[in-house]
């Protein structure tokens, strides 16, 4: 192998597989605001921004632009380090997440290229681990950033979140754990794969309320309504960021947005058969004949990778209708609602999976 | 060599964050320190191929020990801890604890010697976490219950103190 | 294998996304700091406190309540994370492992009652 070649070889293994996924991280921070406005002010029989682009579709672009400009206040008694260091933190983690996440199937691009090359950066076998592990230390942004402003209200939101969150992970591993039990494998791929004839989210009794638990989890992990009581500007002004401005403002909430998708993501790969195909019908029925077997091939006609960033997209939509829809929650209703509803019911789906395992009922 | 560069950076760092988290004046600080510490034992981790270990080291330790920590000095009132005398009037004790301790591991490192179970060994049997389950929930059945008693106890003694407290 | 050879190359990824997103994250204030105005002065870095001046130090005693739920959460992330290796090797290790599961599972659950009962799970 000459010199060229290797070079050539890191170029599309490594250096335009990070430059894709880092695009797509980035675009989706930004467009993610710009489909929350408008989706939200259709909700609300609003038009959203008008007046960048059309339709203000430079929104987030000119958003961006305005940020850049701003002054960057650090707070007089606020702790400068970790003031610096909190929003970075959140932000590396959120991003980070992504590089364990299979997109599709290894493809040559319908003949594109030579060889069949992965949609993923890296599959990790412990891969849902890796993720939930990043999502832990993005804890630490959290409530360092509420800490650090001193700020009365900054710091009650960051104590709030911190505790929301870890009170949410115990529900969301355990429906995780039916997962994996499931599927016999922590690595996300094989998760997909497993889901090949029957996606986890129908497999009954334990599938769909594994699916709604991780899915509320979900949502409050990312702080999001109706779970987003750290940021209840009612009481507690803008939470554990009421301090920041400019560019470490953008980053909290680049953060957010690329924690949603990493969810949604997530919720795809887990229980709505990654990047699988919809079958309505089962391959088998009718004994594979037409016209089961021609609905089934149109569906697989769409690319895999499509079906899985159209289930993320369904679901980032419903994450901001659920905003535009409910009321925001009470902060003990919320612990409450954890502790003695989610852990018991996520328990009891978890030890059902493994006794209906048990006597080959799954 | 490269290995072995990458194993140094991990080492170096993994010191240099302990020795700065205990000598950190504001206790917050040193909990970043400490987080600091425990990513880079993770990454120590993975270089032994032992990845489901790296994970729980973040996930347990980071995620949920150190949260603690954070909480409770949180509570504590920070800037009073700030300007209280650094040295605690136990300071020579402690000190010839630690280099009994370290003393200790020195001795043990230079004279002893490791024996491997290869049945077992993280790097013969790859993947990690399926071959962790089976050694644990068959050859390690009663330390594993045990460890169930230990999470028990801590609970109910967490519970105990905050109630007391909470009535007060 | 021995632990001279194994290269860990499948997280050569996680590292470099790691280093990115910090170089990202350092290089949009980097930017942002050769355009942006700085015009400090006393009030403006005031902490913010609905209009008042502020009193007080924001870093006071908190409510026990935080320790409680992270003590909690700790007890059982444990438990989960003794679960994931357990759910991986449940094909292999059968009705034994569900029985040792269960009693593991059991003695726990007899910490969650108690907490629920003395009201450690309220929050008023």
């Amino acid at each position: 192998m000459t010199v060229m070649d290797q070079v050539a070889n890191i170029a599309y293994s490594l250096i335009i597989p990070v430059a894709v996924l880092f695009g797509f991280i980035m675009l989706n921070a930004a467009y993610l605001s710009y489909m929350e406005r408008k989706v939200l002010a259709h909700m609300q029989a609003r038009m959203g921004p008008m007046m960048t682009g059309w339709h203000g579709i430079l929104q987030p672009i000119a958003d961006g632009v305005k940020l850049f400009f701003k002054e960057d206040i650090i707070p007089a008694k606020a702790d400068k380090w970790l003031f610096s260091l909190a929003p970075v933190l959140l932000l590396i983690m959120s991003i980070a997440a992504f590089v364990a996440i299979p997109f599709g199937p290894p493809t040559d691009f319908y003949g594109i290229l030579s060889n069949k090359v992965p949609l993923w950066l890296t599959n990790l076998n412990v891969g849902i681990l890796y993720v939930l592990a990043l999502a832990s230390v993005g804890t630490y942004g959290v409530i360092m950033a509420g800490w650090a402003s001193n700020n009365k209200y900054s710091l009650l939101g960051g104590f709030r979140s911190a505790a929301q969150m870890i009170s949410y992970e115990i529900p969301m591993a355990f429906a995780i754990i039916t997962v994996v039990l499931l599927a016999g494998s922590l690595n996300l791929a094989e998760i997909v794969n497993a889901q090949s004839e029957k996606w986890f989210i129908i497999v009954l009794p334990v599938g769909p309320v594994a699916f709604l638990l991780y899915l509320i989890s979900g949502v409050a992990e990312t702080n999001r309504a109706p779970f987003d009581l750290p940021e209840a500007e009612t009481e507690l002004v803008a939470g554990f960021f009421t301090e920041y401005t400019g560019m470490r403002f953008a980053m909290f909430f680049m953060a957010e947005y690329a924690n949603m998708v990493v969810i949604s993501l997530l919720v795809s790969i887990l229980f709505l058969g990654g990047w699988m195909p919809v079958q309505i019908l089962p391959n088998t029925w009718l004994g594979g004949m037409p016209p089961v077997s021609w609905i089934n091939g149109l569906f697989r006609l769409m690319p895999p990778v499509l079906w899985l960033l159209g289930k993320v997209y369904f679901l980032l939509f419903f994450f901001i209708w659920l905003r535009a829809t409910l009321p925001r929650l009470r902060y003990d209703q919320l612990m409450a609602f954890s502790w003695k509803f989610l852990l018991p019911l996520s328990l009891a789906t978890l030890l059902t999976t493994a006794v209906m395992k048990q006597m080959g009922l799954l | 060599m490269l290995l072995k560069g990458i194993f140094l950076y991990f080492a170096a760092v993994i010191l240099l964050s302990a020795v700065l988290m205990i000598t950190r004046r504001n206790p917050v600080h040193s909990v970043v320190y400490m987080l600091l510490l425990f990513f880079h034992i993770a990454g120590v981790f993975v270089l032994l191929n032992a990845e489901f270990l790296a994970a729980v080291q973040l996930i347990v330790y980071a995620g949920a020990i150190l949260i603690l920590y954070l909480f409770v000095v949180m509570l504590l009132n920070v800037d009073k801890e700030k300007l209280g005398s650094r040295a605690h009037r136990f300071w020579p004790w402690m000190a010839g604890f630690g280099i009994l301790i370290a003393g200790e591991v020195v001795l043990l490192l230079l004279r002893g010697s490791f024996p491997v179970n290869p049945e077992l060994s993280v790097q013969q049997t790859g993947a990690g976490a399926e071959a962790l389950g089976i050694a644990l929930y068959t050859r390690y059945l009663i330390p594993f219950e045990i460890a169930s008693v230990i999470l028990l106890v801590g609970l109910v003694g967490a519970v105990m103190l905050a109630k007391k407290t909470i009535k007060e | 294998m021995t632990p001279d050879t194994y290269v860990p190359e499948h997280f050569l990824p996680v590292a470099i996304f790691l280093l990115l997103g910090g170089a990202f994250a350092v290089g949009m204030l980097v930017v942002g700091w050769f355009v942006r105005p700085r015009r400090p002065y006393p009030e403006k870095l005031l902490t913010y406190e609905s209009g008042i001046t502020p009193f007080m130090d924001a870093h006071q005693k908190f409510s026990i309540r935080f320790y409680l739920i992270a003590m909690l959460f700790l007890i059982f992330d444990i438990e989960a994370v003794f679960l994931y290796p357990w759910a991986v090797a449940y094909g292999k290790i059968g009705l034994y492992g569900f029985v040792e599961m269960v009693i593991f599972i059991a003695i726990l659950l007899v910490g969650y009652v108690y907490a629920w009962k003395k009201g450690a799970l309220e929050w008023e």
